[in-house]
């Protein structure tokens, strides 16, 4: 029990750096409504992109826009293979996402994963988060607002107030408009192939950032570290959906339902790790078996509630 | 104002589906003409309807609006010259968008979309002056969202979004034959006072007879991809069901069973 309570800090940090991933499947998943795989590759590619830069010597703002923009350009990928060569969303998110191993790998030079040197104080001292600063808050060797909670948390609540502004111009409407009823959109004089692939590239570069802002916490990018993370998305749309739909009607709250949705996915999974005795190597089959629920049960629900209900009604 | 000259369109070519929707379609509309389309099944109406919209490109032909050639430009850059109703209710608006923000979409029909605002105040006051005007009640419910409302309600925003933009052509395809025999009624009277306000050109295909002998100016009918009938000015007005039915058993034979049934 102490062990999960002391882990929680950094199982919410976690959770928050991944519903910024999750803010972004949620982008491609509801508003454009479409599922878009290319997420376990991109996110990859953001934090890749992140160390070696960082490796380098590139500023962490710097480094951090960098891997925002080859997120859009995965996002481009997959939009164009959709649009402009006319195969299906799935299948180009699945292509992009087979490239982007190996783009991912050649970024790292060909190694399976890179790591950020934080024995040394001076670069430890510039990344903006990291998995030591939760201790360092905790044992008071660091202000609070070096906590990666408060940090992350800043982050999350820019790129809300940023989509939120975005959703309400006329470009982010007609993005909108083009997943809500792409006839109509058309019909209105909207380019709808522009549209999907703008909200792709939005998603993707949001989706890397996450990715960047992971490796920076555990000081690492792996080649792996993207897999699953559609269903980690999309278990936290789900779950914000699921528990704070009746109070959060407004778009911004929608959004940061996401960003919880996230942050409880994560703590719940700490806490079965930390509470029972399972192989941690299971929690993927868990998620997969969560999210697979959750997806069912609105189907369930009309499927067999409504039949129900008509013969209730035809026996009156 | 349209000019449609010798257009084709064959869906499936060379399968056992394949399909002559269009056979040659000539259609001149002046300014202010607002033509009633009818004919049987298959018989290419709604096709010419989608061929000007260009939600297909034709197999040959050319199609101008306003003195535009649009033959070659894709369905999003037509709909700068375009309003238009769909059948489907579903079909014309966005359900999990505001009444308010579908108007905003119609509004900027043509234009670039901007990083401005995608609504504003002053046109908050405008849409709902406007949808007073529709005379249901939409006004007090701007933020609803449009998947609450009926299908009527629906055809007439669709209506109001399609005409927001003056369009140089309105294109009606069957917009009331999915709601009841009042609600249609109701939103074809709309269409008129719509369609006689702002002095509209308008392609209406309709599967009632009735409907298409008592709006417009002039009616066409279709057949196997070609226009077979045309008539306008004081002798569409003296048309009569008869002389419709007559003109169908004439060239259509057998098909005449089918649209009888239709009228009943």
């Amino acid at each position: 029990m102490s062990g999960f309570i002391s882990a929680l800090p950094g199982a919410a940090s976690q959770g928050l750096i991944w519903g910024i991933m999750a803010i972004g499947v949620y982008i491609t998943f509801k508003i454009l409504d479409l599922a878009d795989l290319t997420v376990d590759g991109s996110f990859c590619t953001g934090g890749a992109t992140f160390v070696v830069l960082f490796g380098m010597g590139v500023p962490v703002p710097v480094a951090l826009l960098a891997a925002f923009g080859v997120g859009l350009l995965a996002g481009l990928a997959t939009g164009l293979l959709h649009t402009f060569c006319g195969i299906p969303a799935i299948l180009s998110g699945i292509l992009t996402q087979l490239g982007l191993w190996s783009i991912n790998l050649a970024i790292m030079g060909m190694k399976a994963n890179v790591a950020i040197n934080v024995i040394d104080q001076d670069n430890l001292n510039k990344l903006w988060v990291s998995l030591r600063f939760v201790q360092d808050v905790a044992g008071g060797r660091r202000p609070f607002t070096r906590h990666p909670i408060f940090i992350v948390g800043l982050f999350t609540v820019g790129v809300i107030l940023l989509l939120y502004w975005f959703f309400g111009t006329e470009l982010g409407c007609s993005l909108r408009a083009t997943g809500a009823n792409s006839h109509m959109a058309r019909a209105q004089g909207i380019n709808t192939s522009v549209t999907t692939v703008l909200g792709l590239m939005l998603s993707n570069g949001l989706v890397a950032l996450s990715g960047a802002l992971l490796a920076q916490f555990q000081s690492f990018a792996d080649s792996s570290m993207g897999k699953g993370a559609i269903v980690i998305g999309l278990a936290a749309v789900i779950i914000g959906e699921a528990l704070f739909s009746r109070i959060f009607r407004n778009f911004a709250l929608k959004l940061l339902a996401v960003s919880l949705g996230a942050v409880i996915y994560y703590v719940v999974i700490q806490a079965v790790i930390s509470l029972s005795n399972i192989n941690a190597n299971y929690l993927k089959l868990i998620s997969a078996l969560i999210v697979a629920v959750f997806l069912a049960v609105p189907y369930w629900k009309t499927k067999y509630f409504t039949k129900a209900k008509k013969e209730v009604r035809a026996d009156a | 104002m349209l000019d449609i000259n010798n257009i084709y369109k064959t869906f499936n070519p060379g399968t056992v589906n394949e399909k002559h929707a269009l056979n040659g379609v000539n259609l001149h509309l002046d300014e202010g003409d607002f033509v009633t389309v009818i004919g049987s099944n298959g018989a290419g109406k709604s096709t010419a309807l989608n061929a000007i919209a260009g939600v297909w490109p034709v197999d040959s032909g050319t199609i101008v609006i306003d003195g535009q050639d649009v033959t070659n430009l894709p369905e999003h850059k037509r709909a700068k010259y375009l309003g238009r109703v769909f059948q489907d209710p579903m079909t014309g608006t966005a359900a999990t968008m505001q009444i308010q923000e579908n108007l905003a979409l119609a509004k900027r029909r043509g234009a670039s979309r901007t990083l401005r605002r995608g609504i504003t105040k002053k046109e908050q006051e405008e849409y709902r002056e406007l949808l007073k005007t529709l005379d249901l009640g939409l006004e007090d419910r701007m933020t609803a969202k449009v998947g609450l409302l009926s299908g009527g309600q629906r055809q007439a925003l669709t209506l109001l979004m399609a005409t927001l933009q003056k369009p140089k052509l309105l294109l009606l395809d069957e917009h009331t034959a999915a709601l009841d025999p009042k609600t249609a009624e109701k939103v074809l009277n709309t269409t008129d006072a719509i369609i006689n306000e702002h002095h509209l050109t308008a392609f209406m295909v309709t599967h009632n007879m009735k409907d298409a002998i008592a709006h417009g100016n002039r009616l066409i009918m279709m057949n196997e991809g070609h226009i077979i009938f045309d008539v306008a000015g004081e002798e569409k007005k003296n048309l009569t069901m008869k002389d419709l039915l007559d003109k169908f058993a004439e060239i259509s034979g057998s098909s005449i069973q089918s649209d009888k049934v239709l009228l009943a």
